[in-house]
């Protein structure tokens, strides 16, 4: 039977581990290749690195983060932020990155996920979508708004649609971050997370608002999640990987408990 | 020394880190020759089964894997690699290399709730032993991502299944061959003592 799995977020900052609490307060908090070899002992499934790095001079950083990564670590990985052409996109994939994930470069130039998936094929694709509620409007019918920069830039796109559109366009996962859940620890969006699992027919990862073992039980059961994306309780040691692993799993949930 | 056939097909390079670090000899090339005098063959791959085939006829690979197979060099299939090592894909309608009898068919799931590919860990169920399987327990999980899957004419040559909606052969062999539709490179523990299991496999299943 296909495991729900749990996939740990790390951020990268010029190179270093940062975790971000609601994308303002950043502080780096460690090395990102050995905190994912731990994880990768730890069981974890997956791992996503997003580069938080402002200056792009520095990106080559990230390229020799993901090189390290990819020769230490045999489970797939994917990589986003700073992504903005095909090009930047075959330059992680090929230091060794299973998969891209596109944000905000998507909604200025959605053709970019049609050639990103042409290049590499969808399954390399992942759209990551930054979401927030807002009022029901003729514009806005599922009352969920497609953001950019850490929720300060309204697209006027509604989530559903949006979803709908990077499948046709091509990509091969759906990230949706909840932008009013993120940080809180409180859980993560379910309503949103299950309207958007319910709308397409490719995984989605449910990301924002992680704080304990239920939250990912929840969001896999009634969210309808594939996958789901913790950060702090990990990267501050509250629970270990096995932990979440151990209650979803003793709650019916099909989860890989082998490392 | 392992050759790992490049094809312009995926991410070679991942396949090629694993054996790197498995301290396991290897080499990518795109060199008929150098296919068909290789001790044995890795043949990974990710992409279309029509556009693979192209690739792979326009450098002569085909016939090259075709005689490494019947002279008895190890081939290890991975994932579109597995794929085409059958007869046909309806993936595009494509005739493939056809080292097993089969055909290589898409997902056609009656469940609309579940995802196309088929992303993720999965269990395989063992139905046969073999070599290649050395230390590798049934219901082991192993990373896959698919939407299409292997299905050998004859049922003797599948090794492993798995589970989504319908059972579908995992893990296939023939002779020399041995073939999955997971990506070992990426199956953590399981998935690198299954390329460990390649470097002493001379080719006898059993």
């Amino acid at each position: 039977m296909l495991k729900k799995r749990i996939i740990s977020c790390l951020d990268v900052r010029d190179g270093k581990l940062a975790k971000s609490i609601k994308f303002i307060d950043t502080k780096d908090i460690g090395d990102p290749v050995e905190t994912a070899r731990n994880y990768y002992e730890q069981g974890i499934d997956e791992l996503v690195f997003y580069d938080i790095t402002a200056s792009s001079d520095k990106r080559d950083i990230m390229i020799d983060v993901v090189s390290s990564v990819a020769s230490q670590i045999f489970i797939p990985f994917s990589v986003g932020g700073g992504l903005r052409t095909v090009e930047d996109c075959t330059r992680v994939r090929l230091a060794g990155a299973e998969k891209v994930n596109l944000n905000t470069a998507a909604v200025t130039n959605p053709d970019l996920i049609a050639q990103t998936s042409r290049a590499m094929g969808a399954q390399a694709v992942v759209l990551s979508m930054d979401v927030l509620a807002v009022p029901v409007s003729s514009s806005i019918p599922s009352g969920y708004e497609i953001v950019t920069h850490g929720g300060r830039t309204h697209t006027g796109i509604d989530a559903i649609e949006w979803a709908l559109r990077g499948e046709a366009l091509g990509a091969g996962e759906i990230v949706v971050n909840s932008i009013d859940a993120d940080g809180t620890r409180s859980g993560y969006e379910i309503r949103l997370t299950r309207m958007i699992a319910d709308s397409v027919r490719i995984p989605v990862i449910a990301s924002g608002g992680g704080g304990k073992p239920e939250h990912c039980y929840e969001v896999f059961t009634e969210g309808h999640a594939d996958a789901a994306l913790v950060a702090s309780i990990l990267h501050y040691g509250e629970y270990t990987i096995r932990q979440i692993k151990e209650y979803c799993a003793s709650k019916g949930v099909p989860i890989r408990m082998t490392a | 020394m392992i050759t790992i056939v490049d094809y312009e097909a995926g991410n070679l390079t991942s396949v090629k880190r694993a054996l790197d670090y498995l301290g396991i000899d290897s080499v990518i090339s795109p060199d008929p020759d150098e296919i068909r005098k290789s001790e044995k063959i890795i043949f990974p791959g990710v992409g279309h089964a029509a556009s693979a085939m192209t690739t792979l006829t326009r450098r002569g690979l085909d016939t090259a894997l075709q005689e490494a197979f019947k002279s008895g060099t190890p081939i290890l299939g991975i994932c579109l690699g597995t794929q085409i090592i059958l007869s046909h894909s309806e993936e595009g309608d494509t005739s493939c290399l056809g080292l097993i009898d089969g055909r290589t068919m898409k997902f056609n799931l009656s469940n609309a709730s579940l995802k196309i590919p088929h992303m993720g860990w999965n269990t395989i169920s063992i139905r046969k032993s073999h070599p290649m399987l050395k230390g590798i327990v049934d219901e082991t999980e192993f990373y896959f991502v698919h939407s299409y899957y292997p299905q050998p004419s004859n049922s003797s040559d599948i090794i492993a299944k798995c589970e989504y909606e319908i059972h579908f052969p995992a893990a296939i062999a023939k002779d020399t061959l041995f073939a999955t539709q997971f990506h070992p490179e990426k199956s953590g523990v399981a998935g690198l003592s299954i390329l460990n299991n390649f470097k002493t496999w001379d080719g006898e299943s059993c």
